[in-house]
């Protein structure tokens, strides 16, 4: 009970701390918004082609919103030393990064629904199957926060981690078929494509939103839990040897 | 309490601990002295766990703590050297959240947290966001986060460093009154002055070895008795030792600076005669003072580090009031 205590006011106190600052909410809001604006524009196809754009605008919305803010906020954090408060805190060090991660989460789901609402207002949404969507976002959350997570602690410095999140979001973006099937991709960057996490995710979006996945949802459910898995292990690795020196 | 054996951490091949070994009985105050880079940080690091130790034991409170540290982290307070709460978070916020990390259900964490804001003068400051409090307002709220759980054992380093004077007087007065109400205190300072006057037992440590570890009333035994002034002059003086040596055999003479001296002896000094022996030697004498040697005499004789260091470090103006 004591433990949960503890991580419950780390996921507050991050998100009051962080995510729910009006710069944060802001860029929640204006980010989304602008992609969806930007590829609707691009598209030159009328309203019926919403429902095709919003798996890659809800993906990218996810993305943005969690990698980064992890990442900057576990590297601030750890810079002006508070992030020893929690060392020092009597919780296991997995509890308390799912703690750390908890807020990016949410906040990367919530990032999502904001296409959607937009949408709503644009397009008819109820061939959606929210079953799928929904579990589907928030496991994309996850996975975006854990590499968030895993860029924190390969860095020391914050302008690193903008960097570095970079480094894996742009070609993400354009390797995992939201925009360019994956099929129409240069064969050698194919099996890329296949290393990313987003690439499921965004086929799982398709699945949920217009029935156009190309894959199996069951097999990205778990090729993304894996990423997961993968991601939040070798970060607390990462941490046990590089912070507890 | 505590129950260190033999505790050893390199950082790339340097040795920042070097089979440190003590024993840190419940409800003491216990002083950790030594200059920067003596391996007292380190060795709080690795007690709390922010540190692996490459080898040795700890216990804290009969528990194994050396490859668990967790398992006495709720026992545990920590004051570190870097005021390290949050500055987005208003005072009242940062307590009531570290307060949470232990797991204190919301009214106790309130009422604690006011509780702690009252004794520590931070009470108009609570509402104030922590980035923006001075110097010695956050280390007085850092001191508050360390012991929001009433921990039984409360690791401070150096916390008064870099305070002024006042600040500093207060924070020791808090410090005190925490070990009256039964708190176990390990406190590293470079201040000796510091640890004579609040800790029962000290160990000195240098290049991560201790040196000497005893209560405060045994190791002052050597300078008991010992009588020394510091005589200050207006202008650098001239080579007098061996003539000084000479005229004055019982007392024992020692440059400090360009324009100061201290003279020790086991007799009574006496001012005139060495005013007037400086005075006929070119030497211009601005000021004479009489000064008790201290821990910090011990601290030199024993290490034989630092003189000038440690005796600069007394002079300062945010030392010892």
């Amino acid at each position: 009970m004591r433990q949960w205590i503890a991580f419950w006011n780390i996921v507050l106190k991050d998100m009051r701390a962080y995510y729910l600052k009006p710069p944060n909410v802001s860029w929640g809001l204006i980010f989304p918004l602008a992609w969806t604006a930007m590829l609707f524009i691009k598209s030159g196809q009328g309203l019926e082609n919403i429902l095709g754009l919003l798996p890659g605008v809800v993906c990218i919305s996810i993305l943005f919103g969690s990698t980064s803010m992890l990442a900057v906020t576990v590297t601030f954090e750890k810079k002006n030393r508070s992030f020893e408060r929690l060392l020092l805190a009597p919780i296991p060090l997995s509890l308390l990064m799912l703690a750390k991660t908890g807020g990016a989460i949410l906040f990367g789901t919530v990032n999502a629904f904001v296409p959607i609402v937009i949408a709503m207002f644009l397009a008819d949404l109820s061939t959606i199957s929210w079953n799928i969507a929904i579990p589907g976002i928030v496991l994309i959350a996850t996975v975006s926060t854990f590499l968030g997570l895993f860029i924190a602690v390969s860095v020391s410095e914050v302008f690193e981690a903008q960097t570095f999140s970079n480094f894996f979001r742009f070609p993400m973006i354009f390797l995992c078929g939201l925009f360019i099937p994956i099929a129409s991709l240069p064969v050698f960057l194919r099996p890329l494509s296949y290393m990313l996490p987003l690439t499921y995710g965004a086929d799982i979006l398709r699945g949920a939103i217009d029935g156009t996945n190309s894959m199996s949802l069951g097999l990205g459910f778990i090729v993304i839990l894996s990423f997961c898995t993968i991601l939040f292990y070798v970060s607390l690795r990462n941490i046990n040897r590089k912070w507890i020196v | 309490m505590i129950e260190v054996v033999n505790l050893t951490k390199k950082f790339d091949g340097v040795i920042a601990v070097d089979e440190l070994s003590f024993r840190i009985r419940q409800g003491e105050f216990f002083g950790f002295l030594g200059p920067n880079g003596a391996g007292k940080t380190t060795t709080i690091n690795i007690l709390t766990g922010l540190a692996r130790p490459d080898s040795g034991s700890i216990r804290i409170s009969d528990r194994d703590c050396t490859n668990n540290p967790k398992a006495a982290q709720h026992l545990i307070g920590v004051v570190p050297d870097d005021s390290n709460l949050y500055p987005e978070l208003s005072g009242y916020d940062n307590l009531c959240f570290c307060a949470s990390l232990y797991g204190m259900r919301k009214i106790q964490r309130q009422n604690r947290s006011k509780e702690l804001l009252a004794t520590f003068g931070l009470e108009e400051a609570a509402n104030r966001k922590f980035g923006g409090y001075s110097k010695g307002m956050k280390r007085k709220l850092t001191i508050a986060a360390g012991i929001i759980h009433n921990p039984r054992i409360l690791f401070m380093d150096e916390p008064t460093t870099g305070l002024d004077v006042g600040s500093a007087r207060q924070i020791r007065l808090l410090i005190s009154r925490l070990h009256h109400s039964g708190t176990t205190i390990f406190l590293t300072t470079h201040y000796i002055e510091e640890a004579e006057r609040l800790c029962q037992r000290v160990a000195f440590i240098v290049k991560g070895k201790i040196v000497k570890i005893d209560s405060v009333s045994n190791l002052l035994q050597p300078v008991l008795g010992k009588k020394a002034m510091l005589i200050t002059f207006c202008n650098p003086i001239m080579n007098l030792y061996e003539k000084f040596e000479r005229t004055f055999p019982n007392l024992k003479c020692e440059s400090l600076s360009d324009a100061q001296v201290r003279v020790e002896s086991m007799e009574p000094i006496y001012v005139g005669p060495l005013v007037r022996f400086f005075e006929d030697n070119g030497s211009e004498v601005m000021e004479a003072k009489r000064i008790t040697p201290s821990l910090e005499d011990v601290f030199v004789i024993t290490t034989g580090i630092e003189v000038n260091t440690m005796r600069k470090e007394r002079e300062k103006p945010h030392s010892i009031p």
